[in-house]
């Protein structure tokens, strides 16, 4: 093993680690001091491989450095802080320590200098925030099962590219991969698995709004921005991943809009964010990569500014769908200005950090000529502001009084989302510094007239068009329907229709799909099931006739060989 | 210590011997725990030194009665066998201190003694088969070690111990005399029976008559495939590992059929394979077909299990599967994962049998409904309990991830992309049979049966942690596993026609 530094990650992995065993009032300042102290060791990293150690016969690179790798380490170290600093009364010690354990893996993504170690961080972030999950309690053990589920599927299916990859090119290396073999298709699924790339996205909006309040702070930061981080690396300027961004852009604006509950909407609007950055990198000029990077710097920020906004209603009403909520500016003047300063973020009005990052996007699009992404991009910058821009603080601070008093929360929480706010503010009126630790030189002025005046307008108009449009948005007692209602509802009901007869064609396909769903299903049960006949105690004959029928084989087949 | 030296090989196996008549002497379950840890703690050494001297210089030929090869008894530690001695004694060694205990909680008193003493016999016999370089020796001591197994099955407080014992009997007769039968097809083609010699008179001359040697590969595979629970023919394994008292349960799922898969390795790739080409011959497709079942067959029938023994009883036939598919692959990289797979499934099998052991222990019972919420009660078991389970998955971190890297390198290899997403796809089945327990031992509300449940006393404790903490230690530092599979699977390899 050969060191210059200390591994950022390993601090962050080590302290979470040992937070359950320190006595309480240490726990407080393990939680608000490890971040920091990461903080530090991430600026401490220079450039190029700082740390090696041997593991299956390889050298590999646990630490490497590079302008991108600390841009992210950055963002991850602020927010393992902000995070914990907001979640400081949160008395569900198992959750801050995977936070913590969750944050270090992250970062640990960020500065893997090879495919295995890269693996090894992302398999233990699943880990990590499977248990952030969990530790909401009961009602969010369904939740986590799928959550664990599909992130060890898209574990699994990188596992297998990276062997590919390692098989065919004898490269460990991460570097730009062109997407010319099936092993890097299998890479390219497995990050896109994390990003929340449809359709296998709805683990996002099924899983994350049911952690805990401070949970769902920690969950949006990490899991997803990891993986745009990934594919900044290694598929820059796939033509695929402007699709499949674009899509879901549109698609988490769409559901977003149809959502009721204010932590769903937040979390199908991370999928829409999310597909602003896949789009940017699919691009993949200079300009365009600095955008979705920057993207995912202010994004991580301003996410968590609303999501603690949420969490702090949650932490004091108890309540999260929308019809329940209302009228909250009253009570809980702070918590609502935070939480519109993250919605003007998010929909990038001008001043807030939002709109130095995301205008990066579309202009590179412009410059690039893509006309259709351009416009497919500015129409969704208004459904952000309408789906999370007004919608969100609109039916949850204002709108009717739901009879709610309740006060703001107590102080760790509102410094937290005061110092969210700060950063968010902070960002957009001097972008250099951010600009200035991006990964390609920055030669880009956001504050033109022409760029200002174009998102104004964009943003007045569609929040004229929200309130004209008001009475078809509010919200009802409603539960959207997603992709994984195929997977978790679908079959159940396939299978309990399936002695009605069969009118039409549709029908007759799906009772035969339902049916071979259930034949599949009660075929496994019917061998492999308790009494089934392969996991019954076989009689010594059945055994001793296995025996023969073996012995026979061999020889049949080994005679018709030779 | 010069004096000692040379006879290292005979000592490995003499001294569990005249341990086990000891143990049956003194009559008294204390001594005889004593003599059987005694014993336990100095086979490692031994095997150590062994493994030692095999890597600096080459393979130990032991003379027996200092007549020479091929007319005495050769007793040969290369570097394979030491790697197999090294795993026995050691997870033997390790799990020793929480018999005591274990075995008085689950044995009658008067029996103690003889489980010793039948330990002892099966340590005996273990060691024997890697350790001798003669054919009909191995057998010797493969009846040794099944006798001895018999007995301890039925040693368990299950009155189905004993028909689980009785089946394990006649299929595991079944199995030896399987293999003597190929053996002696063996020896009528070359009038020998020492393996190395074996090897040198099957050579290209015999190509003319290879139905004999093909008789002979069949016989010895199908007879030791019972031995090691290939599929389909692990029927005797599930019922074996429930009703077996849980010490036994978790020294057998370690180290018998491992030292089953030894006994396969070495006469595929240093007797058949030297004389005849593998390739011309199913051998290898039927073990990987075979291999494929038992992945998904025994990890389907895991995922219904509701008695947690039974569970892990069919997930080692899963895990089996994994190990012959790496000797079905036969190139560098599957055989290492094969190899590698061998230690690793032995240390986190020993230590969820042992947990499960320790469960039995404080609750009396391995039903998975009466253990809702068992993670609150008995923190440390349950945490070593769960490393050992991410480590069946393979997940990275664990020693599970190595073996699962190289049988997908070895598959990669071969160009065999379907079998690789069936390596992977199987890990999935893992999973699901392993989060089920996961989730109602951790995630339930404990039961008001699990009121006075806590952690088992420290001497039950500390094996359970330090085979957890290998698991998670080998899935980090692979010289010792890896690396030396990796040289052993070069030897082998490097023999091949």
């Amino acid at each position: 093993m050969t060191a210059s530094v200390l591994p950022p990650a390993i601090v962050l992995i080590l302290g979470g680690l040992v937070l359950p065993m320190l006595p309480v009032r240490l726990r407080g300042f393990a939680i608000l001091a490890l971040p920091l102290a990461t903080l530090l060791l991430v600026w401490q990293v220079p450039d190029g491989v700082a740390l090696r150690a041997p593991f299956l016969g390889y050298e590999l690179t646990l630490v490497k450095g590079d302008a991108l790798s600390r841009l992210f380490a950055t963002v991850f170290a602020i927010m393992a802080f902000a995070g914990g600093l907001f979640a400081l009364n949160q008395n569900r010690v198992v959750e801050l320590a995977a936070a913590l354990c969750y944050a270090g893996s992250a970062i640990g993504v960020v500065f893997a200098g090879d495919l295995i170690s890269l693996f090894i961080f992302w398999e233990l972030m699943a880990i990590a925030s499977t248990l952030v999950v969990w530790s909401a309690g009961p009602s969010a053990r369904g939740a986590g099962l799928r959550y664990a589920a599909i992130h060890l599927l898209g574990g699994v299916l990188l596992m297998a590219g990276i062997a590919g990859e390692v098989a065919s090119t004898g490269s460990l290396a991460i570097g730009k991969l062109e997407l010319d073999s099936l092993s890097r298709g299998l890479i390219l699924a497995g990050f896109l698995i994390n990003a929340g790339a449809w359709p296998i996205s709805s683990w996002l909006p099924d899983a994350y709004p049911e952690s805990s309040w401070s949970g769902m702070v920690f969950l949006s930061a990490f899991t997803t921005k990891a993986a745009v981080y990934v594919l900044l690396r290694c598929f820059p300027g796939t033509e695929l991943l402007i699709y499949v961004g674009l899509f879901m852009v549109f698609y988490g604006i769409v559901y977003a809009i149809l959502e009721n509950d204010m932590r769903r909407i937040l979390a199908y609007s991370i999928v829409n964010q999310v597909g602003f950055m896949v789009t940017g990198i699919g691009i993949g000029t200079e300009l365009a990569l600095n955008g979705a990077a920057a993207h995912a710097f202010t994004h991580i920020i301003y996410k968590a500014l609303l999501l603690m906004s949420a969490g702090s209603v949650l932490y004091m009403t108890g309540k999260r769908k929308c019809t329940e909520l209302g009228g909250l500016f009253r009570t809980m003047p702070l918590t609502t200005i935070c939480g519109i300063v993250g919605a003007l973020s998010i929909s990038s009005f001008p001043l807030t950090s939002g709109f130095v990052s995301k205008s990066m996007i579309s202009d590179a699009a412009g410059i690039q000529r893509l006309e259709m992404v351009w416009y497919l991009l500015a129409a969704a910058s208004a459904g952000v502001f309408l789906h999370a821009g007004i919608k969100f603080p609109w039916f949850v601070f204002f709108q009717k009084d739901s009879g709610l008093r309740p006060a703001d929360p107590p102080w760790n929480m509102r410094a937290a989302m005061v110092l969210c706010a700060a950063l968010c503010i902070g960002i957009g009126v001097l972008p250099g510094p951010l600009y200035a630790i991006l990964p390609y030189p920055v030669a880009y002025v956001p504050y033109t007239a022409g760029h200002v005046v174009f998102y104004l307008q964009l943003l007045l108009f569609s929040g004229l068009a929200f309130f004209l449009m008001l009475g078809w948005l509010k919200r009802t007692m409603t539960i959207t329907l997603d992709v994984d209602w195929l997977y978790r509802r679908l079959g159940l009901a396939l299978a309990r229709n399936l002695n009605q007869t069969a009118e039409t064609a549709w029908i007759g396909v799906t009772n035969s799909a339902g049916r071979f769903a259930r034949g599949v299903s009660s075929g496994v049960r019917r061998y492999h099931g308790t009494d089934g006949v392969l996991a019954r105690a076989w009689p010594t004959g059945a055994m001793a006739f296995w025996m023969t029928i073996m012995l026979a084989a061999y020889l049949i087949l080994s005679y018709l060989r030779s | 210590m010069n004096a000692v030296w040379p006879h290292l090989p005979i000592l490995q196996v003499v001294i569990p011997l005249f341990g086990a008549v000891l143990a049956g002497f003194l009559r008294r379950p204390g001594p005889a725990f004593a003599v059987a840890l005694v014993v336990s703690w100095l086979m490692p050494l031994i095997a150590g030194a062994m493994l030692w001297q095999a890597l600096a210089t080459g393979p130990i030929s032991y003379h027996i009665g200092s007549w020479p090869p091929p007319w005495g008894i050769e007793y040969r530690v290369d570097v394979l066998g030491g790697f197999v001695l090294v795993l026995v004694s050691t997870v033997g060694a390790v799990i020793m201190p929480f018999a005591r205990r274990s075995v008085a909680f689950e044995v009658e008193e008067a029996q103690q003694p003889w489980f010793y003493c039948m330990y002892l016999l099966c340590l005996t016999g273990l060691l024997g088969i890697v350790a001798t370089g003669d054919a009909f020796n191995a057998f010797v001591f493969l009846e040794v070690s099944s006798l001895s197994t018999y007995v301890l099955v039925a040693l368990g407080r299950d009155r189905r111990a004993l028909l689980a014992a009785f089946q394990y009997l006649i299929m595991g007769t079944i199995g030896a005399t399987f293999y003597i039968i190929g053996v002696g097809l063996l020896y009528l083609l070359t009038g020998t029976l020492n393996m190395v010699d074996m090897a040198a008179r099957l050579g290209p001359e015999w190509a003319g008559h290879s139905r004999a040697i093909v008789a002979a590969l069949a016989f010895i595979t199908v007879g030791v495939s019972l031995k090691l629970a290939l599929f389909p023919l692990h029927a005797w394994l599930p019922n074996a590992y429930a009703y077996a008292p849980s010490w036994v349960t978790a020294f057998l799922a370690a180290t018998a059929t491992k030292v089953a898969i030894y006994v396969l390795v070495r006469f595929f790739f240093s007797i058949f394979g030297i004389a005849i080409d593998f390739r011309d011959l199913p051998v290898a497709e039927i073990i990987l077909a075979l291999s494929v079942a038992a992945m998904f067959v025994a990890s389907l029938i895991a995922v219904f299990q509701t008695d947690l023994k039974r569970m892990l009883a069919y997930s080692s036939v899963a895990q089996i599967g994994y190990i012959t598919l790496g000797i079905g692959l036969a190139n560098q990289a599957g055989l290492t994962g094969g190899l590698v797979h061998v230690v690793n499934h032995a240390l986190m099998k020993a230590a969820l049998f042992l947990a499960v052991g320790a469960i039995f222990f404080r609750v009396r019972s391995v039903q998975l409904s009466d253990l809702a919420g068992i993670g609150r009660k008995m923190p440390i078991t349950m945490t070593a309990f769960t490393i050992a389970c991410l480590g069946l998955v393979g997940t990275p971190g664990t020693s599970g991830f190595i073996s699962k890297w190289y049988l997908a390198t070895g598959a990669f290899d071969k160009g065999w992309w379907l079998l690789v997403f069936l390596i992977v796809g199987s890990s999935l089945i893992a999973l699901v049979y392993v989060g089920r327990v996961l989730e109602v031992v951790w995630l339930r509300e404990p039961s008001a049966a699990l009121e006075n449940a806590s952690d088992p006393p420290l001497s039950m404790l500390l094996p359970l942690v330090v085979l957890a903490a290998a698991t998670v230690y080998f899935g980090f530092e692979t010289q010792w596993t890896a690396g030396i599979a990796g040289t052993a699977a070069k030897d082998l390899i490097g023999g091949l026609r």
